[in-house]
């Protein structure tokens, strides 16, 4: 049953083969028997049951949607009413969210059962895991590595079949690099397709929710309910609601992959070449045409980034003071020791270094020499991705240089971490859509990700290019041992 | 030494709208603690802003009427500083690129219209409120008034007096009470300046440096701390000092001003656009919509007064003070009356008894309809002036709004007017008999004695004689 695609189990649900609640069971023990992954941060038996529950009574009453009594794990970043949204975070390890999330809402409306939170780096911040303050998830392909971050939790919980589908938010490659470390399909949609009301924001401006799942087409199903305008999102997009999975079978007979030469050059591990080299191939033999292009500008991205997402970071996370809600410090003397060693206990390292980093950019005298000119660079590689997109359809690369190190290894140096995100980045500064699709593993038996990335608005062409990978392919469908 | 002293206003006017700038909490005043407040206002995480399209337009009917340019495209950014009454630890304000930009206002000082340039008006959100009194050795947060509208208005430094300052903030007042968009409760912070004050020697060209005094919310405040201020700096230059930059709080009671903190520890407030909100772009249609839905502005009904009543442009100005005033005025004409004559008993009788009471014309128990029939029983000759004004006071005192509420008081108090000729005959020969020494005059060619003669049969006939008439049968019994 756990490698049922959303469609069998859809189907088994609707002729009464399985109910709501024995899926939920199912994936509840699974979960409870493999909590040393670490990939959930919260589960509550009691609250999925009686969700389960009413899924199966609306089914039993003709009131079922397609996709009711099917469970998802939500990443600990949306506001869930009645669950701790803690952001990966001591300082909101015990904030219980009083509203929900549009992603929240529409997956509920939708009859969606929730299995749990999932782990993830403190506030969205890393690439691999380890700053969760609920310590690092570990990946179900090795034990020993890393699932990648910010989403290792969601993507690792779809890896090791603890939740047929999750939700995950992408911000500089936090659907795409753990799915692709974790062997899942993940997507990152367009910039103001998903709302972002209820999701606790870590760089607004590059923050996005998307869907994990174990194929294109779940992934597909998914997007359908996460994405969707909501007034309550000044930047969510009054875009005509559409059917991502319309276009999954569409033959890929001309269809033009430009291949940007900054993707292969120095630093790419040679066994994600060669993983990458064979999709390639395989997708010339499904019709499609290759067009070499260039973003000259990619390696900018990484300063970019790492200039704006702080700086949006530093004055996002203000509101954690210990005044409200959150973490307070027990003893203090006066407003401004309580200020400071509310954060000082509630943020880990890597919040606290981009807050800085981030304070400083913004600072009088500094602004315009860094956060200024990262805007700049920003538009410039918006620029770069139109130019490419005049002459392919679709752009195709690895998602990372390498695989998923081991746990561990990159954290004393947290600019080799930084480095890791440079293939990811650039999508998230121009906005546009990318995804990671299973294209293989190293010679170490890790799972390797080739990134997808469309124009705005190519999700549909994405999802289609994904499939059919996928129907000529076996990649996605490995699972890992436990 | 003369010392020239430099104003600059920057005045927070709080928006009526229904709803927060950003969220849909209720902005009414004085709700429980905490009980008006959005997931925004508490500044929960994953809380959205959206922008309040209400707000939007009370700027640019606020641009519109001061003749500025209110911009296509203006820019949201965050201030950001950690106070405990900023939920979210910064206000989103705009900053580089204002919503309204330029225009200009018109103060009169001694009789004198200056023009005070605007530099710009800004929408921005209001903070909550720290309460200490409540709670012993504690501080409560009330995030009510958080996210309040209110639109910064900064004046260039123009004004040149603490008479000037005050005029400007009072014309400033009146205009946006007028088109309605702040209901100007000043006693609970509607309208609140900062002032910015230096001296410069007298011919110099560049500023002094200046000391800003913050939140004062009453004209006489403004006038106090301007003062205070002038003189702190006049003497500490004149003491061989230098003023520093600061923020100083001026207290009431003492009648000082006091440096809050200066430049040195100044805010590094780090503004960015905020990504949460786009820019805001405000189309021409509908400026244009705006525009025609504008009320007639106090000096475009000064003109029409002036032309349409006939009447002279000083009372034209005084009757303009206000909406409420200027509507008064016009319905009192409306129904009838004399439009001089209800110029001259609105800004006399009607004005004195409003202050001596401390109300409003809103408040006053007179209908225009009822002052309109008083002031048409003097112009019919029913009563005199002076009988007149008892009516008025009766009828205020009574609450009288009927139309007919004037002639109701004159018949049953007995105070019509005497002008049968027969009756008052009688008095005129009694007068003429009982003070020779003023005939006397009179016929000597004193005119004036005629007046004290005219008065004696006006308390002759108790106030009720009309004394043209009395005059007239003196002059042919004295002839």
């Amino acid at each position: 049953m756990i490698e049922k695609s959303l469609k069998q189990l859809s189907g088994m649900l609707a002729a009464k083969d399985v109910s709501a609640v024995e899926l939920a069971t199912e994936y509840l023990g699974r979960i409870k028997a493999n909590a040393a992954l670490n990939a959930f941060i919260a589960i509550d038996e009691a609250k999925t049951l009686a969700q389960a529950q009413a899924a199966d009574a609306a089914r039993a009453a003709g009131n079922a949607g397609a996709l009711t009594g099917i469970p998802v794990a939500h990443k600990d970043i949306f506001c869930q009413q009645g669950w701790v949204a803690s952001c990966g975070s001591k300082m909101l390890e015990n904030f219980v969210a009083p509203y929900n999330a549009h992603v929240i809402e529409q997956c509920d409306a939708a009859g969606l059962v929730t299995l749990g939170r999932t782990n993830m780096d403190e506030f969205a911040m890393g690439s691999s895991n380890e700053n969760s303050a609920f310590g690092a998830v570990l990946n179900p392909w090795d034990r020993k590595a890393v699932p990648g971050g910010s989403s290792g939790g969601s993507a690792a919980a779809v890896a090791a079949r603890l939740a047929p589908i999750a939700t995950g938010t992408d911000t500089g490659g936090s659907i795409r690099q753990p799915a692709s470390f974790c062997g899942v399909t993940g997507i990152k949609p367009t910039y103001g397709i998903v709302s972002r009301f209820g999701m606790i924001a870590y760089a607004s401006s590059l923050d996005q929710g998307g869907p994990f799942g174990k194929s294109a087409e779940d992934c597909a199903l998914l997007l359908n309910v996460m994405a969707g305008f909501d007034e309550r999102d000044a930047t969510s997009l009054q875009h005509a609601k559409e059917d991502y999975a319309r276009d999954l079978d569409a033959p890929l007979a001309g269809l033009r992959i430009g291949l940007p030469r900054e993707y292969f050059a120095e630093g790419l591990a040679a066994d994600v070449a060669a993983a990458i080299d064979a999709a390639i191939a395989e997708y010339k033999k499904l019709g499609a045409t290759v067009v070499d292009i260039s973003l000259p500008n990619t390696r900018l991205a990484i300063p970019s980034y790492y200039v704006i997402a702080p700086a949006e970071a530093s004055s996002n996370l203000s509101r954690f003071d210990g005044v409200r809600y959150g973490h307070r410090a027990a003893d203090y003397d006066g407003l401004t020791e309580m200020y400071e060693k509310s954060r000082a206990e509630g943020f880990g390292w890597e919040v606290k270094r981009r807050i800085l980093t981030g304070t400083y950019v913004l600072s009088h005298g500094y602004y315009d020499a860094y956060y200024l000119q990262a805007q700049k660079i920003r538009r410039i590689i918006a620029d770069d991705f139109q130019r490419a997109f005049a002459d392919c359809d679709l752009i195709m690369g690895p998602v990372a240089p390498g695989t998923a190190w081991n746990l561990g290894d990159k954290n004393a140096d947290p600019v080799a971490m930084y480095l890791e995100d440079i293939y990811t980045l650039g999508v998230n500064l121009a906005g546009l859509p990318g995804m990671s699709v299973p294209a293989g593993f190293d010679t170490a038996g890790r799972p390797i990700g080739l990134q997808i990335i469309g124009n705005y608005f190519a999700e549909a062409k994405m999802l289609n290019a994904a499939h059919r990978f996928q129907q000529a392919t076996d990649w996605h469908q490995k699972a890992p041992a436990l | 030494m003369k010392w020239e002293v430099v104003i600059g206003l920057e005045v927070h006017t709080q928006l009526t709208t229904q709803s927060k700038i950003f969220s849909s909490a209720s902005t009414a005043f004085g709700a429980a603690p905490n009980t008006q407040t959005a997931v925004v206002d508490i500044a929960l995480p994953g809380a959205l802003p959206v922008m309040n399209k209400a707000a939007v337009e009370k700027a640019i009917q606020f641009g519109l009427a001061i003749g500025a340019k209110v911009n296509q495209r203006s820019v949201f950014a965050r201030k950001n500083y950690f106070y405990p009454d900023l939920p979210k630890g910064y206000q989103i304000s705009q900053f580089e690129l204002p919503v309204v930009e330029g225009g200009a206002i018109t103060i009169n000082v001694d009789g004198v219209d200056k023009t005070i340039n605007l530099t710009r008006a800004h929408l921005e959100e209001d903070a909550g409120k720290s309460v200490h009194e409540d709670f012993h050795g504690l501080s409560g947060i009330d995030l009510n008034r958080a996210g309040t509208p209110l639109l910064e208005i900064v004046s260039e430094p123009e004004m040149r007096s603490a008479a000037e300052a005050v005029a400007y903030a009072k014309a400033l007042y009146s205009l946006v009470t007028w088109i309605g968009i702040c209901d100007g409760n000043m006693q609970e912070g509607s309208f609140r300046c900062d002032v910015n004050v230096s001296v410069r020697p007298e011919g110099q060209k560049e500023f002094g440096t200046r000391r800003e005094v913050k939140n004062l919310n009453s004209f006489k405040f403004i006038e106090q701390a301007v003062k205070a201020e002038v003189q702190y700096q006049i003497e500490l230059i004149e003491d061989g000092g230098k003023v520093q930059q600061a923020t100083v709080l001026f207290n009431p009671d003492t009648g000082e001003t006091r440096a809050m903190r200066s430049k040195e520890d100044a805010h590094d407030y780090r503004y960015f656009p905020d990504p949460d909100l786009p820019p805001l772009v405000i189309s021409d249609e509908w400026v244009e919509r705006v525009r025609s839905e504008l009320p007639e502005l106090p000096a475009a009904m000064q003109a029409r007064f002036v032309e349409q009543y006939g009447i002279p442009a000083y009372d034209a100005a005084t009757l303009t003070a206000s909406k409420a005033l200027a509507g008064y005025y016009e319905a009192t004409v409306a129904a009838g009356a004399d439009a001089k004559l209800a110029s001259n008993w609105i800004m006399g009788d009607v004005s004195a008894t409003l202050n001596r009471e401390e109300k409003d014309i809103v408040d006053t128990p007179v209908s225009a309809e009822a002052l309109a029939g008083l002031i048409r029983r003097v112009s019919d000759n029913t009563i005199n002036n002076k009988t007149a004004k008892d009516v008025l006071r009766k009828m205020w005192d009574e609450g009288v709004t009927d139309p007919n509420g004037a002639d109701a008081i004159i018949e049953r108090d007995g105070l019509k007017q005497e002008t049968d000729t027969g009756a008052l005959e009688a008095i005129v020969d009694e007068v003429i008999a009982n003070n020779a020494k003023s005939v006397e005059e009179y016929r000597a060619g004193k005119e004036k004695a005629l007046n004290a003669l005219v008065g004696q049969c006006m308390k002759a006939s108790k106030g009720k004689g009309n004394p043209g008439v009395l005059t007239e049968l003196l002059k042919q019994k004295l002839a």
